[in-house]
């Protein structure tokens, strides 16, 4: 099975590519301004930590819910930046569209869109029928799903990177110093405010709307919720739907962020924000925000502090130590065993 | 999409119905396999991304794929569904003819091949198809005490798989043991890597436990790959000692098997020697799990995949009792991985990513949970098939001669693990027949009610 075992290259990528450049380039210098790196690498982690917190989202509300783990919300990320890619090529060199922000704002409606209709398609063909099965078996069908996903990118758009032209290059500087200068890129600062945006949106979709009063009722007791006449099955498919579409949120702030994509970026952000997702509570969404949050400063700091090699090793430490000592996480109720 | 316009005048069926049903699918797959089998994204001769347009290819998808499922709905799906049938299962009697005949055929395989396409042909088929297959086997088996049995989701199982390959690597290297003392070593240390991660971890359960499995693993890959002074990092260990027969070498030298047996050198004698340790270690990891189920850990085993409050609620120490099970899965994968690296001569972290995890386990869950024939069926068909894949050619005549099948291999892979599930979730040969019962089974098979209600 050599072939599969390289074929698949699963968690190759290093996803903090670009956003620990910089702090790599300064550990080698002599003098390292202490309070000038730490508000860089603050700046860094909350933007690493809101595309996590966007994908833990999906994971949390999912698990919330069924209670399962959706191995393939990881990849289900993954196929949303391909989708934002695609799209931005469709319209910069297909349209011709010049601006930046309309290019943008299409591309973020897009992904959301067509990620959505994965995961509908994805929960009614995989998931749905194995309702009610055996334990383990709608998680190894996820699992099969994620392997798939991922290999389906890789057939249809190659193997290799997708670049895509840098946009909103442009730095601001917060704190000037001729040693190390504190900036601000302006694709930080969309980033910071799409994500803070959609999530009041999320926010008020799930507290005060019809649809986010079923779904928390499903998450409580399924059976009495069927009984009081909300459509379990649609409420769960409209679950996969809106996770979906915070992934997509995530994916397309991921091509802006570090410019490429490739087909293995699925696992390892994905288990990073399943991490972020135990670290807030499974199934409390603000926990996941926290979750991604703290996830994302504690990689960079970790980068920038100890050593680039074993940052990923963290997040796992992270993920298993929590998990032992405090599988209720920092938001979460804690867990109550039924007969 | 012609497919979806043919009419089909028969009786009882709901045209409209499947017509409506077609076209919501149309719309569905154009817009998920739009923009990546309409589309696709090259590199310019700028090193710049450009986008080339295959509509035909999307069409016939889509075609297919709409085709398929409105024949399924207008014919097959509207019919009123017919009774379970009990699955599959080697009854008993069928079981004691079926062994020694496949075992016998084992035995036979490796002689087989050699006379039929002599001793330089024959090295592929026994090193690709009989080890491999072996290898996954064993591994299969190994894992099945774990996931089978034990009812414990294990997705890092290639950890314990590393262990026993580095063990084996770097103490033959750094000491020169021979394999034979460091094949039970280097099961020991992965059994006791199997306490030291599954202590902590196994109070949790389900998918929490398989999660954190993951990270296991993950972690240990990442370590072997950072910490390049212990474990030569992405450049793996190179030139490991090949194992010997009672301190004969496999080479052409005066000392050597061929010299010592006075026959002609050949490296098929190796891979044939290789075949019969592989073949007696899954053996071995065979036999133990058919005696353990006798025992009464194995009991306890089993027990606690049906139901673990039950199990606590009769006094079994769950955490004990997952123990066992973790460290006697995590010792096999110890043998299997030290086999492996005396079979390679080489290994690197490369060997041990999560997909390896995935194979094994899916070479458990497809045959089958807790059976040991269905393990065998999986791993033959999954490796050897796959192998196959790379040998058809005539499928270039059909697709072009720049096709090339190996490269759908983890696509196809990824979707029989779904496609199973779907199908029959206990996978294709699947005993939860009580193992323990005072005198004829009463309780209905297991396969027929949920979990703990058997």
């Amino acid at each position: 099975m050599d072939d599969l075992r390289r074929m698949a290259a699963w968690p190759s990528v290093l996803f903090t590519r670009s956003a620990l450049r910089r702090s790599s380039a300064s550990s080698s210098g002599s003098v390292r301004p202490l309070m000038e790196v730490f508000l860089q690498q603050l700046i860094n982690g909350i933007t690493l930590g809101s595309i996590y917190g966007l994908i833990a989202i999906g994971y949390t509300m999912v698990f919330g819910i069924i209670g399962m783990v959706n191995f393939a919300h990881g990849d289900v990320f993954m196929v949303s930046a391909f989708i934002a890619v695609i799209t931005f090529l469709l319209l910069t060199t297909w349209l011709g569209i010049g601006s930046i922000a309309v290019v943008l704002v299409i591309c973020l409606i897009v992904a959301m869109l067509l990620t959505s209709v994965w995961n509908w398609t994805i929960e009614r063909v995989a998931y749905r029928p194995l309702r009610g099965s055996f334990r383990l078996a709608p998680l190894i069908s996820a699992i099969g799903m994620s392997i798939f996903l991922s290999n389906f990118v890789q057939v249809t758009q190659g193997p290799r990177n997708k670049p895509v032209p840098p946009i909103l290059k442009d730095v601001i500087t917060v704190v000037h110093s001729d040693v190390y200068p504190v900036t601000i890129s302006y694709k930080q600062l969309m980033i910071w405010a799409v994500t803070a945006i959609l999530l009041a949106g999320f926010w008020y979709l799930v507290q005060k709307t019809s649809l986010g009063r079923a779904q928390r009722a499903c998450e409580q007791d399924r059976k009495m919720a069927s009984l009081l006449g909300i459509d379990v099955d649609r409420t769960i498919s409209l679950t996969f739907v809106m996770g979906a579409a915070l992934a997509a949120v995530a994916g397309v702030m991921y091509m802006v962020y570090y410019g490429v994509v490739s087909f293995s970026d699925g696992f390892t952000p994905g288990v990073k924000a399943f991490t972020a997702a135990v670290l807030g509570g499974i199934g409390s969404l603000p926990g996941a925000v926290i979750g991604g949050l703290l996830i994302g400063l504690i990689e960079v700091f970790w980068s920038a502090y100890f050593t680039i090699d074993y940052k990923d090793v963290a997040a796992f430490s992270i993920l298993v130590v929590v998990l032992i000592f405090m599988p209720q996480g920092i938001l979460g109720k804690p867990e109550v065993e039924k007969v | 999409m012609s497919d979806v316009a043919t009419p089909a005048p028969a009786s009882r069926v709901d045209l409209a119905g499947a017509l409506k049903d077609a076209f919501w699918t149309t719309v569905i797959t154009t817009a998920i396999l739009g923009p990546f089998l309409g589309l696709l994204t090259v590199q310019n001769s700028a090193s710049q991304l450009a986008l080339i347009t295959r509509w035909p290819l999307l069409v016939a998808f889509v075609a297919i794929i709409v085709g398929i499922r409105f024949l399924l709905k207008a014919f097959v799906w509207s019919r009123p569904a017919k009774a379970k049938k009990a699955p599959f299962a080697l009854s008993p009697k069928m079981e004691r003819i079926a062994a020694p005949f496949f075992i016998g055929l084992l035995f036979a395989f490796p002689l087989f091949i050699l006379a039929s396409l002599g001793a330089g042909g024959s090295i592929k088929w026994i090193d690709n198809f009989g080890i491999q297959i072996l290898i996954y086997i064993m591994l299969g088996w190994g894992l099945n005490v774990v996931v089978g049995l034990a009812g414990l989701l294990d997705l890092g199982y290639v950890a314990f798989y590393a262990v026993g390959a580095y063990s084996y690597a770097l103490l033959a290297k750094t000491f020169g043991f021979s394999f034979w003392i460091l094949l039970p070593l280097a099961g020991i240390l992965a059994a006791t890597w199997g306490v030291i991660l599954g202590f902590p971890v196994l109070r949790l359960r389900g998918d929490y436990l398989a999660i954190v499995t993951l990270a296991f693993g993950e972690i240990i890959r990442l370590i072997l790959i950072n910490w390049v002074d212990f474990s030569g990092g992405y450049a793996g260990i190179s030139g490991i000692p090949r194992p010997t027969l009672l301190g004969i070498p496999f080479n052409a030298s005066d000392s050597g098997f061929a010299a010592t047996f006075g026959i002609e050198y050949s490296p098929i004698h190796r891979t044939i020697f290789l075949y019969y340790v592989i073949l007696a270690l899954a053996l071995l990891t065979a036999w133990v799990t058919m005696r353990l189920r006798r025992l009464p850990i194995g009991r306890a085993w089993e027990a606690l995949r049906e139901d673990e409050i039950a199990c606590r609620s009769l006094g079994i120490n769950t955490t004990n009792t997952k123990l066992t099970a973790f460290a006697t899965g995590a010792m096999f994968g110890g043998f299997a991985g030290s086999f492996f690296a005396a079979r390679q001569g080489f290994i690197s972290p490369e060997s041990f990513t999560f997909m390896e995890s995935a194979n094994i386990l899916a070479i458990v869950v497809l045959g089958g949970m807790g059976s040991l024939w269905g393990v065998v069926i999986a791993a033959m068909a999954l490796v050897g098939g796959f192998e196959l894949m790379r040998e058809m050619d005539f499928l270039k005549l059909v697709f072009g001669a720049d096709f090339d099948p190996t490269q759908y291999r983890t696509l196809l892979f990824g979707l029989a693990m779904v496609i199973i599930m779907l199908w029959k979730p206990r996978g294709l040969i699947s005993t939860r027949e009580p193992t323990a019962f005072l005198k004829e089974a009463k309780s209905v098979s297991g396969s027929h009610v949920k979990e703990g209600h058997g």
